[in-house]
């Protein structure tokens, strides 16, 4: 009977989530603003719908009495969220927020379902997080210093990372971060976020050939330091960040080509000077040729995608503990094997409307720093949701980068989140701007209409 | 930033902001300043903010066209999110299979929870392989022809082999009516996985196995114009009933690998049946106003070239020959003549065509056939290649499909197994339908050979198997090889005994391939098992 209902709940959670994934495109073709409203709303209900009929199979897998208190903080925890953003900022992008709500719905689902544990320590971070980023936009709002710090963010950020190089613990090969006391911290994930900031600021104030030497300057010793450290999947996020950035604050495409070819030559260099790049490629080229050892984490990734097809296995009915570390860097095979490659599908579709709503937004600012900025970090979880959804395929090779918002990782929560409140905080900063230009306006057709010119 | 309030421009950020002057003003209004109800002065408008020096580093730019640079990017990654959903459909149509097939992948086993394995018929309707659950539920997996079918359809414990590995997914998956489904889930019961319905046929099969009777080797019959495989047959063989208790016994060093599937992963030297492609290589350098069939020769009982000789079978002079008259003969020095005569790229080119070389167009394991010869190639190596022996190697099953090619007017179908998946109602889940792999040679090429290979039946080395209830084109070899070569001791010539060929010549029914380890002469073992499997496809159809 367990077994039915596990079946049908399947399907139930595909279509709902592809009815979500659809609506968040049907959203742009709506001009009225009701119309959009109720949509949004839809949207609430279908995460909302999936959240419960995922929690009703744990359950009934789990047996666990404490997963029905868990499930309410949770529920909470979401429609506290929405209730907030809706109320503090009724001027933020709904989509994005209902983006942001859906992800960590999905990311909450499946760390559950992978281990109670990892998700209890995950539900706190995320509280914590979503609380920082509540305040996140009236900090934007009222304190405008935050553009002029530039070289105080390329400091501190070249300063964190050489922290690390220098001085962290290694996990699996790479230098990522510090732990006190149970506690690991990535010093990286919160570099991505001054790093765009620093090279905003740069590049936005660039007026000659110099200002971009030295603004490459900054993000190629960033970038150094990652590969050094041997975090390459961060290194890359930096590099491709930092190509489209320079690429549209000089809207010069020989800058792109030119940064995309030294990467290439640089990519090169890298697979003949360190091992470690070079296994990576061969794991990419065959993970069955060393499939005991360093190609079983993406093998057995292949094999959950496989296992799953398009429908998934359901919730609790396939194996994707057996890919190592999978609650970090492969939780998208994770999700493919047990909700479907449908709903992977989905999954990659609402990260895509993602970064559409932060470019989006980013060609509404009018402010040329904050544009920058948010064009900047939207980038950076692009190429990161990239990297990791085409890793887990073997689409590319492997760099070990975690799915934002879904991950886990209290990092890469606490800077997923503060990414996304940030550009929030632009864009209702936007907001505020258009509507004095339109009391503007109103105002000046009332004298245009007296003077009767 | 504006102030509230009063509607002035405030002209202290412009230096950080482009701001746009409202497009309604006129110009005088512009030049002369404005004024609104509130302001006691004409309020001069701010000058349009100092422009920034033109710079290509960081170029001012009007909205528009700022946003196209936007705009341009968010196509990009929006065409890369793209491409991540097109791999996933692409892996989900085309890589999947091959990952459940792995041999690594244990995901399947899961399913044994909730699914009994489904059941393995035969073309005719006979249960090959089928799950017996006991009353306390305890499964066992039987196999009523016992070795019969061991290597092709496979075992299951101890590791899986064969279609049980390569089809274990659908076995293990059931899509049983929802009615059904619906029932055993509320009594907590197991389902049934769904049925395979192969193309092998168990009196081909049967005949097939007895007429190999106690030779180590392989028979391999398909349809040549669906690629259906009607019989696979290796030996030794096993018993998959008893693979636990076997086991040892199995993998012994002495037992000659009863395991190895010989039909698809044994390579043999292929003999003289490689002369259809050494003739075929000369037909396809001669075609021009049909040059080939002036071909003539006169055969001694030797070749000679340099240090190396290379007799004849038994010695035997054919006297003059033309090109079809050495292939009915299988005439060795004849071959070596042809061979030594061939644009060798030319030769490896037809060869790799033919899938020498290269992978086979099916999942079930095999091994690659070679073809070693090119450009500088030594003639001693061109003269053992032409006629079949030298390093070239190849599966009774690669054989086949090149016999199958020939037959079906030049072009290779997509060789199958099963050719339906039925769930455990009977209701069809999906059907395989015979596919063109590729057009190899043209139908007058696949002509004249087979008009060669008749004659070999009608009168050459393979008159054995000439009846008058049916006909038969075909090719014997005689494939030499050293039985001692690392032991230092002198090398001792064992020959294998191999015959390719398909009935009903004008429209062919069958292929059939033997070989036999050890047989002789492939009119001495392989023919007279080959003739077994034709009758009995005669008799029965």
């Amino acid at each position: 009977m367990v077994n039915l209902i596990i079946q049908f709940s399947r399907y139930a959670i595909l279509i709902l989530m592809a009815i979500y994934t659809m609506q968040s495109f049907l959203v742009f073709g709506k001009k009225d603003e009701e119309d959009k409203e109720f949509l949004f709303l839809q949207q609430n209900l279908m995460m909302f719908m999936i959240h419960f009929i995922a929690f009703v199979v744990m359950y009934l897998e789990m047996e666990e009495q404490e997963l029905l208190f868990f499930y309410g903080a949770q529920f909470i925890y979401l429609a506290a969220t929405l209730v907030f953003f809706r109320n503090l900022y009724p001027r933020a992008s709904k989509l994005v927020v209902n983006h942001m709500c859906m992800l960590i719905t999905i990311g909450f689902i499946m760390l559950t379902r992978l281990s109670y544990e990892q998700s209890l320590k995950q539900f706190k971070i995320v509280a914590a997080s979503t609380a920082v980023a509540l305040i996140v936009p009236v900090i934007i709002r009222k304190v405008r210093i935050l553009t002029r710090w530039t070289w105080l963010y390329a400091a501190a950020g070249i300063g964190l990372l050489g922290i690390v190089a220098v001085a962290a613990n290694e996990t699996y090969g790479s230098k990522l971060g510090f732990s006190f006391g149970g506690i690991s911290i990535q010093p990286s994930e919160f570099v991505k976020i001054i790093f765009v900031f620093a090279i905003a600021g740069m590049l936005g104030k660039a007026k000659r050939f110099l200002d971009i030497v030295i603004a490459t300057a900054v993000a190629a010793l960033h970038v150094l330091i990652l590969v050094y450290s041997t975090d390459l999947g961060s290194a890359l996020i930096f590099f491709i960040t930092y190509l489209v950035m320079l690429y549209v604050a000089t809207r010069n495409c020989l800058y792109l080509f030119a940064g995309l070819g030294a990467g290439s030559v640089a990519a090169v260099g890298a697979y003949y000077l360190f091992s470690h790049v070079r296994v990576r490629v061969q794991i990419w080229q065959d993970p069955f040729m060393d499939y005991a050892n360093k190609g079983y984490q993406v093998a057995q990734s292949l094999f959950s995608i496989a296992a799953g097809g398009w429908f998934g296995t359901g919730l609790f009915q396939g194996t994707p503990d057996n890919i190592p570390i999978v609650e970090q860097d492969f939780m998208f095979a994770a999700i493919a094997e047990e909700l479907g490659g449908i709903f992977a599908i989905c999954l990659i579709l609402i990260c895509m409307s993602c970064y559409i709503m932060f470019v989006n937004i980013a060609m509404r600012l009018s402010n040329r720093f904050y544009r920058l900025v948010a064009l900047g970090l939207g980038t950076m979880y692009a190429v990161q949701v990239f990297l990791t959804v085409g890793g887990a395929m073997k689409f590319i090779p492997m760099t070990g980068v975690t799915l934002p918002l879904i991950s886990y990782g209290g990092s890469s929560m606490l800077s997923t989140v503060l990414m996304f409140s940030i550009i929030q905080g632009l864009y209702i900063l936007r907001e505020d701007e258009e509507d004095q230009i339109e009391r503007e306006r109103e105002r000046e057709l009332e004298s245009r209409r007296f003077f009767g010119a | 930033m504006r102030e509230k309030g009063n509607g002035n421009w405030n002209p202290g950020d412009f230096s950080e902001r482009e701001v746009e002057i409202p497009e309604f003003l006129t110009q005088q209004q512009r030049e002369e300043g404005y004024r609104t109800e509130s302001d006691e002065e004409p309020y001069q408008i701010p000058p349009l903010p100092e422009k920034e020096p033109a710079s290509p580093y960081n170029r001012p730019m009007s909205k528009k066209q700022r946003n196209r640079v936007y705009g341009r990017v968010a196509y990009l990654f929006s065409a890369m999110f793209l491409v991540l959903v097109g791999y996933m459909v692409y892996f989900q149509f085309g890589l999947s299979d091959g990952l459940k097939a792995n041999p690594n992948n244990t995901k399947m086993e899961e399913q044994k929870q909730y699914v009994v394995r489904g059941s393995i018929y035969s073309a005719d309707g006979e249960i090959l392989a089928g799950t017996n659950v006991d009353e306390e539920g305890n499964e066992t997996r039987v196999y009523p022809y016992g070795s019969t079918f061991a290597h092709v359809v496979g075992y299951t414990t101890n590791g899986k082999s064969g279609i049980e590995a390569m089809y274990n997914s659908d076995l293990l998956t059931s899509n049983t009516s929802i009615v059904d489904q619906v029932g055993k889930g509320v009594n907590n019961e197991k389902v049934r996985g769904d049925s395979l319905i192969l193309t092998l046929d168990t009196r081909l099969q049967q005949a097939a196995s007895a007429a190999l009777g106690a030779y180590r080797g392989a028979v391999v019959v398909m349809e040549p114009n669906t690629g259906k495989m009607l019989a696979m047959v290796s030996k030794p063989d096993f018993d998959p009933n008893q693979m636990a208790e076997q086991w040892e016994y199995l993998i012994a060093e002495d037992a000659h690998s009863p395991l190895l599937n010989r039909a698809m992963q044994g390579l043999y030297p292929p003999g003289s049946t490689f002369k259809i492609l050494t003739a075929l290589a000369y037909i396809q350098e001669h075609e021009n106003g049909n040059e080939y069939e002036n071909y003539s020769f006169q055969c001694n009982g030797s070749y000679t070239q340099g240090d190396v000789t290379i007799t004849c079978f038994d010695g035997e002079v054919h006297g003059y020959e033309n090109l079809q008259q050495s292939f009915q003969h299988s005439c060795n020095s004849s071959f070596i003549n042809i061979g030594l005569q061939l644009d060798i790229d030319k030769f490896s080119a037809l060869c790799e065509k033919f899938l020498f070389n290269s992978n086979l167009p099916t999942l079930m394991p095999y091994s690659s056939s070679q073809f070693v010869l090119n450009s500088n190639s030594s003639y001693g190596d061109i003269m053992t290649t032409s006629i079949g022996q030298g390093d070239t190697l190849v599966s009774p099953f690669h054989m086949a499909l090149i016999a199958s090619t020939i037959a079906n007017d030049g072009v290779m179908m997509y060789p199958y197994f099963v050719q339906r998946i039925e769930n455990t109602e009977g209701v069809r889940v999906n059907e395989t339908k015979p596919i063109e792999y590729k057009r190899i040679i043209s139908s007058k090429e696949a002509g004249i050979l087979k008009n060669y290979m008749q004659s070999v039946v009608e009168g050459g080395t393979g008159s054995y198997l000439w009846n008058d209830w049916y006909t038969v084109a075909g090719k014997t070899g005689s494939a030499e090889y050293e039985v001692n070569g690392n032991t230092g001791e002198e090398a001792e010539i064992s020959t294998h005994s191999w015959f390719v060929g398909f009935s009903n010549v004008e429209d062919p029914d069958i292929v059939v391939c033997v070989i036999a380890e050890d047989g002789g002469t492939g009119s001495a073992a392989a023919t007279p098992i080959a003739k077994a499997v034709f009758d009995a496809y005669y008799s029965y159809y």
